[in-house]
């Protein structure tokens, strides 16, 4: 059984969780609304706008939210989204 | 000031699809984009070698598969992907051989092949969009449509008692078998994964929402209200027994089934066709 | 592959449906998949046991479908493929020859016929498949069928047949019969090096400019294999150069399926054999094909003793139909004569060709052809 940590590690500061970057092809999308409903932190909304399709493609609504868990990439039946990493200025 | 060019977005499985092919036909929510998903992770994550894939696929929505995928790929009559991949993977077992069909395409008009394929256990992968209809054709009932579904041949409910796939392909001889929804994308990309490194016959099910034909015929109008029953229903119990892993509106079973070692055909032919070959050779010269 | 064993080469005394299959292997085919059914049954037994000498691949499919559905696969595959089957076989394949006509598969299909229709008499001969075997598909199509009239012609059509197929990428046709099939006679069978072998046309450009449908002059495109890199797509539905579905368009139909019928009919020249006995002066023309052009040769010999200007022409291409050569031998002749073990299905196609000239038709059905004194009596009763 592992030991309960009941504070926080203590080299915490040293990690900071990878940016995320939402790629929408907006003109792609079919407006399932798969991504939007499964996003575990709500990260995406329907758009007012209208794409080639005639349909709401999403919106991204706080990408600072994302947790880069890609949910939406692999249930997207229309290769309209995918979440990359963010680069840092140094490329990183 | 440096000009700097907007980027092109370009999706990070597009060297896996034939461009000139997408947008692709499916309807808005279809689970068969999904699969396709699926499929194309499941190959990026093994960096599968493109030149040695061939896809093979039947008729029906999901048949359409093939001419999306960037790579060789055949488009057969309806049924026969199965007795058409058994050609390709004995003339050449280095290649590997994906066959993508629907239920109606491998379990109706395919049965036969189906359980002769796995039988034989010949070294190709299944995957099976289930859409529980003929979706293609309009929507008519198939050999997994639930009892009491609406469809366009069954207006007043289906009274044909469904196949379980699963069932139906362990007991044909399969050697590794799962069910999935398109809602369990991960363990779907996983099984697929699985079922490429593996010897002898696979088949992998993916229950698909078909929101625009079946699910609007019986009171689930859109893709989000198909993935809320699997969502709702679905219960993970791997290695059940698949005699029992039924699909109804309370209750699916997903999970991986059967996955046993079994020497394959096409090994055990060349292996036979070798020896065989070797000694004639001797006996001539 | 594995190292080549040397096939059979001299002089053997066998029977039709072994000499089909040691055709088969003589001229490289090294995938079989098939069926059994009588009296085809011989060439799977046959090449069940002689295929893995070679290196090659014997499979028993579940049915017919199954079988030419994996001969199919195995051809795109890069292997020289075939099946063999008899009447109710040969009905159970015919939406998989539209599949290979469509896919411009090169592959054989030998139909040893028998009594027909249904299940009819499996251990006698027959001749009712002819017609079936151009039109037996849906749609519109060009292929080609040979007929033997001997168990040497067995060994050898078979050999012609793989190189057709492979010339012109078209399912070719063996339309044996139940007798030529079981019975037994000398083959004599030369030496590798004297047979002549056609591959198909291979690309020979790099895959990102290669069009898997796109025709040479000859109307036949270059054929890429599975596991060449050239990423190809094929299918049943009408497709352009590309090989993609295009279901919408009338021009791609149109320009699609009058080249796989003009792929034949233009090339028709090169690929028509007939044998010409005495036709020089003839006045009474028999037509026939099959086991019965061996009882119509001893017809017009017995004729010509009688004094009666008999001659035949033996078709060996049933398809496409040999027009000219009927055409001219009928201008020449006063009637023709045509015998077939069936009710009428090659004769119209030589009355359509033979315009004014009468043609008498000579029908027989069960287990004996036609005697070649029926047939003299015909040419007596034409004259």
């Amino acid at each position: 059984m592992p030991e309960r940590i009941r504070h926080a590690p203590l080299d915490l500061e040293q990690f900071k969780p990878a940016k995320a970057e939402i790629h929408l092809i907006k003109d792609e999308c079919k407006g399932c609304g798969y991504c939007i409903e499964f996003c575990p932190k709500k990260v995406l909304e329907e758009s007012d706008e209208i794409n080639a399709r005639g349909v709401h493609p999403p919106k991204v609504v706080d990408e600072d939210k994302c947790i880069i868990c890609s949910f939406c990439s692999a249930v997207c039946p229309d290769f309209a989204i995918f979440v990359v990493e963010k680069k840092n200025k140094e490329g990183k | 000031m440096v000009q700097e060019t907007v980027p092109v977005v370009v999706h990070p499985f597009s060297k896996y699809l034939r461009a000139e092919m997408m947008p692709h036909i499916w309807c808005q929510g279809c689970g068969n984009g999904v699969l396709l998903n699926c499929f194309v992770h499941a190959l990026d994550e093994l960096q599968t070698d493109l030149d040695k894939l061939v896809v093979v696929s039947g008729i029906g929505c999901i048949g359409r598969t093939a001419g999306y995928m960037n790579a060789d790929s055949f488009h057969t009559t309806h049924g026969r992907a199965l007795a058409f991949a058994t050609g390709v993977k004995l003339a050449n077992p280095e290649l590997e051989i994906v066959v993508i069909s629907g239920d109606g395409d491998l379990f109706a008009i395919g049965g036969n092949h189906f359980i002769h394929a796995a039988r034989r256990n010949i070294g190709i992968k299944v995957l099976c969009a289930n859409n529980l209809n003929y979706g293609m054709t309009g929507g008519q009932q198939g050999p997994t449509t639930p009892l009491e579904s609406v469809t366009t041949t069954s207006p007043y409910g289906n009274i044909e008692h469904p196949f379980n796939l699963v069932h139906l392909a362990a007991a044909s001889g399969s050697t590794y078998v799962a069910r999935w929804t398109s809602l369990h994308v991960r363990r779907l990309t996983q099984s697929i994964k699985k079922m490429l490194q593996k010897e002898g016959f696979c088949f992998v099910e993916m229950l698909s929402p078909c929101p625009e034909i079946y699910g609007r015929y019986n009171k689930m109008r859109s893709g989000l209200e198909m993935m809320s029953w699997f969502k709702k229903a679905s219960v993970v119990e791997n290695f059940s027994d698949p005699s029992k892993a039924d699909i109804t509106p309370e209750r699916i079973v997903v999970g991986e089934f059967v996955d046993i070692e079994k020497l394959s055909y096409e090994k055990m032919l060349h292996e036979k066709i070798s020896k065989i070959n070797e000694k004639a050779i001797e006996g001539v010269s | 592959m594995s190292r080549i064993k040397s096939a059979l080469t001299g002089a053997h005394f066998m029977n039709g449906d072994v000499a089909c299959a040691e055709g088969a292997i003589a001229v490289g085919c090294r995938f079989f998949a098939g069926y059994p059914i009588t009296p085809a049954t011989e060439i799977a037994e046959h090449l069940s046991q002689r295929m893995p000498e070679f290196g090659g691949i014997y499979v028993q499919m579940e049915d017919e479908i199954a079988s030419l559905a994996a001969v199919i696969g195995a051809s795109y595959s890069g292997l020289k493929a075939m099946t063999a089957t008899s009447g109710p076989g040969f009905s159970l394949m015919q939406e998989n020859i539209g599949l290979a006509v469509m896919t411009e598969a090169p592959c054989v299909i030998v139909d040893v016929m028998r009594g027909g229709p249904s299940t009819g008499q499996p251990t006698m001969p027959g001749q009712q498949d002819v017609m079936q075997a151009k039109w037996g598909s849906h749609g519109d199509y060009g292929i080609i069928a040979l007929t033997p009239s001997s168990v040497q012609e067995m060994f050898d059509l078979t050999v012609e047949a793989f190189n057709l197929s492979e010339a012109y990428r078209v399912p070719t046709l063996l339309m044996g019969d139940e007798i030529v099939g079981h019975m037994w006679e000398k083959v004599v069978i030369p030496s590798p090096d004297k047979i002549r072998i056609v591959n198909r046309k291979k690309p020979n450009v790099s895959p990102e400019k290669y069009l898997p449908f796109k025709p040479d002059d000859d109307l036949v495109p270059p054929m890429a294999c599975f596991g060449e890199g050239y990423h190809f797509h094929s299918t049943g539905l009408t497709h352009d150069e590309h090989g993609y579905p295009r279901t919408s368009s009338s021009e791609v139909q149109s320009k699609l399926v009058r080249r796989l019928c003009d792929k034949i009919q233009k090339n028709a020249d090169k690929i028509v054999k007939v044998e010409e006995v005495m036709l020089e002066d003839a006045e009474v023309v028999v037509v026939a094909y099959g086991i019965v052009a061996r009882a119509a040769l001893s017809a017009i010999r017995k004729a010509r003793e009688k004094g009666i200007k008999a001659g035949l022409l033996r078709l060996i291409t049933l398809w496409p139909f040999p027009e000219e050569r009927v055409a001219k031998a009928a201008k020449r002749a006063r009637a023709i004569v045509v015998p077939e073990m069936n009710c009428g299905q090659m004769v119209r196609e030589v009355e359509r060709v033979a315009k004014e000239t009468p043609v008498v038709f000579l029908s027989k059905l069960g287990e004996e052809p036609h005697t070649p004194l029926e047939i003299l009596e015909a040419i007596r009763r034409s004259k």
